[in-house]
């Protein structure tokens, strides 16, 4: 993957990264701390859930997730040692889809109904989608959710379209919004609580605010060792 | 001359009780189906950490009973083992309808299989599962004109293309498998089964599946139906499965020590879950022992010759490393891959009375079109089973083609030359 970027395509400091001369190339940033200060919150999750019609599943096994929150511990587990204290491990980390670089879900598809676009997003067309789950079984994250349910409906609080019963589903990162200039709903609510958690922007701008902040703090992704790239990372300093 | 064994009563009863029994699980498999095809697949005992269940190993052991048609093709078309004719009539046809259920065991684990042709048209050559579509597709219809070719004398000595399809076939039926190998060992989210040895791992458990079913199914024909494979073919076979079965486990093995003694945690994980448990789970524990037992046993008695000498034994042995490979890709392998998950949860898995209806019913729909074209069968008329000749030349392809079938006239053309 060749980043998309350099002194040509920056924008004006202040510009909408969508605004970006060339292809740009978006990413996400969690803060940790900030995430976990706010213990139970999930206004992400249900500003998300709801916008995009994702039905509630009381069986765990059967549930539907976009975004939500798992212990560290589960999240990073090449981070956590014996010593560590339980409240580290149990720390609520957010996940969702890394929209990688090199996704495993969108090599194994055999349909194409999974791809990544030039802008780095993992998109997902659930009408080509056989349902055979291949995607589920590669992605090394657990970012994907099957319908198995057809008895299960979403609700109908929104415009976007519900899913039918065997098809695989996941965060879309909100391409109808990044597609409108608009920035992703997990990370307009978080920032609207004041919690500002996620940052959103334009990997290939060097001057966007997701970038000064990767270049000022540490920041961690989910096992880099498998090559993924995952474009989603997690402030841990 | 005694009533042939077929037309005894009790044998007609126990036949028509068999066929109505298959009858029956068939259309409790179609009636399963219908259950899951409006309820969703959530009637599965399948979840977020275990997409693929029951369908997709039974599958996964399909294709290699479908790949094994190896042990009869290459004897008798690239060996020319006149004695592998029979035994080919039947691994043609055993071919044939194992493809025809590993498709048919995708296909029930399809979401939306009335989408099923946009692997077709989205053709995506980076999925393996499009090259699995592809193989299966092609070899089905490979192993039916090669079941013709091995039924008819007449259409294989006549068909100048008959032998250059039939050995066409040969890599193709390893394809089928080292493919579908291919599907599980390229992923870096499944350490389990992340390992080269998978397809060569894959391969051995077919060719020692294969010919312990085909084996099985000589025997119940023999008796029953006045088909005969013949001694020397059902003695080979016996031998290739013995070694088959020795390579599959030396592979497992190799992968045992491997996870155990690098010491990575991400790689002896589903081992653990396989045969200690992990996090207080212990589904496929009695499994897995099960059918690590059953090779180790049918493993002593096929070398050893004074035991496979008695044909109970041997019996006993071939049907124990058919249910050791059945238990081992049509359950635990898949399975085990999935835990823990990505997210370090671990999910015990237990079929569903859905999943193991709908299974039933495909292996019931096989036996069903086994037992329908076994009528085809060549037989002889005067009662006896039907045998091969004693004595074959191996070179028996090179001679004239009407008097390929005809021992006597071969040996006289053997020594004209």
């Amino acid at each position: 993957m060749v980043l998309v970027g350099g002194a040509a395509t920056r924008t004006a400091a202040g510009a909408s990264p969508a605004m970006a001369a060339g292809s740009p190339l978006w990413g996400l940033a969690i803060d940790l701390a900030r995430c976990a200060s706010r213990a139970g919150c999930r206004r992400c999750t249900d500003v998300c859930h709801s916008a995009h019609r994702v039905p509630t599943v009381s069986d765990p096994r059967h549930e539907v997730k976009w975004v939500w929150k798992e212990p560290f511990a589960r999240v990073f587990p090449e981070q956590i040692q014996a010593w560590d204290g339980e409240a580290r491990a149990q720390m609520p980390a957010l996940v969702l889809c890394n929209h990688c670089t090199e996704a495993p879900c969108t090599k194994v598809c055999p349909t194409g109904a999974t791809w990544r676009r030039r802008d780095g997003v993992v998109a997902m067309d659930e009408h080509r989608c056989i349902g055979c789950r291949y995607c589920m079984v590669a992605c090394p994250y657990g970012a994907r959710s099957f319908n198995w349910d057809a008895a299960v409906r979403a609700p109908s609080t929104s415009r976007y379209p519900a899913r039918t019963a065997g098809v695989v589903e996941k965060c879309s990162l909100c391409v109808e919004r990044i597609d409108a200039g608009q920035i992703p709903l997990c990370v307009e609510a978080c920032g609207a609580l004041g919690a500002a958690a996620l940052t959103f922007g334009n990997l290939a701008d060097v001057s966007s605010p997701l970038r000064r902040l990767l270049s000022t703090r540490q920041a961690i992704r989910r096992r880099p060792s498998l090559g993924t790239e995952p474009r989603v990372f997690y402030l841990t300093s | 001359m005694t009533v042939p064994e077929s037309r005894r009563p009790h044998h007609v009863a126990f036949a028509r009780i068999g066929l109505g029994l298959l009858v029956a699980l068939a259309l409790l498999g179609a009636a399963a189906y219908g259950v899951q095809a409006e309820r969703g697949l959530g009637e599965t005992d399948l979840s977020r950490e275990m997409p693929w269940g029951l369908y997709i190993s039974q599958f996964t052991f399909l294709v290699g009973v479908g790949a094994s048609a190896v042990t009869v093709l290459l004897p008798y078309y690239v060996h020319r083992q006149q004695a592998f004719a029979r035994a080919l009539m039947l691994g043609e046809l055993v071919a044939v309808i194992a493809v025809a259920q590993a498709m048919l065991c995708v296909f029930v684990d399809l979401g939306r299989p009335s989408r099923l042709l946009n692997v077709i048209l989205f053709p995506a050559p980076t999925s393996l599962m499009f090259w699995d579509f592809l193989t299966l597709a092609g070899y089905w219809v490979l192993s039916l004109v090669g079941l013709g070719l091995a039924w008819s004398e007449r259409a294989r000595s006549s068909l100048g293309w008959s032998r250059p399809l039939a050995l066409a076939t040969i890599p193709w039926a390893f394809g089928i498998h080292i493919v579908t190998a291919l599907l599980y060992a390229g992923l870096a989210a499944r350490p389990g089964w992340m390992t080269a040895v998978l397809a060569p791992r894959f391969l051995a458990t077919a060719f020692a599946s294969g010919p312990a079913l085909l084996i099985l199914l000589a025997g119940v024909l023999a008796r029953t139906r006045r088909f005969d494979v013949g001694r020397e073919a059902v003695a080979r076979l016996t031998t290739i499965m013995t070694y088959a079965a020795l390579t599959s486990a030396f592979l497992a093995l190799l992968e045992v020590f491997t996870a155990l003694y690098s010491g990575e945690p991400g790689a002896s994980d589903h081992l653990a879950y396989l045969y200690v448990g992990l996090d207080g789970h212990f589904g496929l524990v009695p499994w897995a022992y099960a059918s690590g037992g059953l090779l180790a046993l049918a493993l002593v008695v096929l070398l050893v010759p004074r035991l496979r000498a008695r044909t109970g034994l041997a019996y006993g042995a071939t049907a124990a490393v058919l249910a050791a490979v059945l238990i081992d890709k049509g359950l635990c392998f898949v399975t085990s891959g999935f835990n823990p998950s990505p997210l370090g949860y671990v999910r015990d898995y237990r079929p569903s009375l859905i999943e193991l209806g709908i299974v039933a019913g495909i292996y019931a729909s096989g036996a069903l079109v086994f037992a329908g074209a076994c009528r085809w069968l060549p037989v002889d008329r005067d009662g006896e089973p039907a045998r091969l000749p004693e004595e074959q030349s191996v070179y028996a392809w090179k001679l004239p083609t009407s008097t390929a079938h005809r021992p006597d006239m071969a040996k006289v053309a053997l020594s004209e030359k």
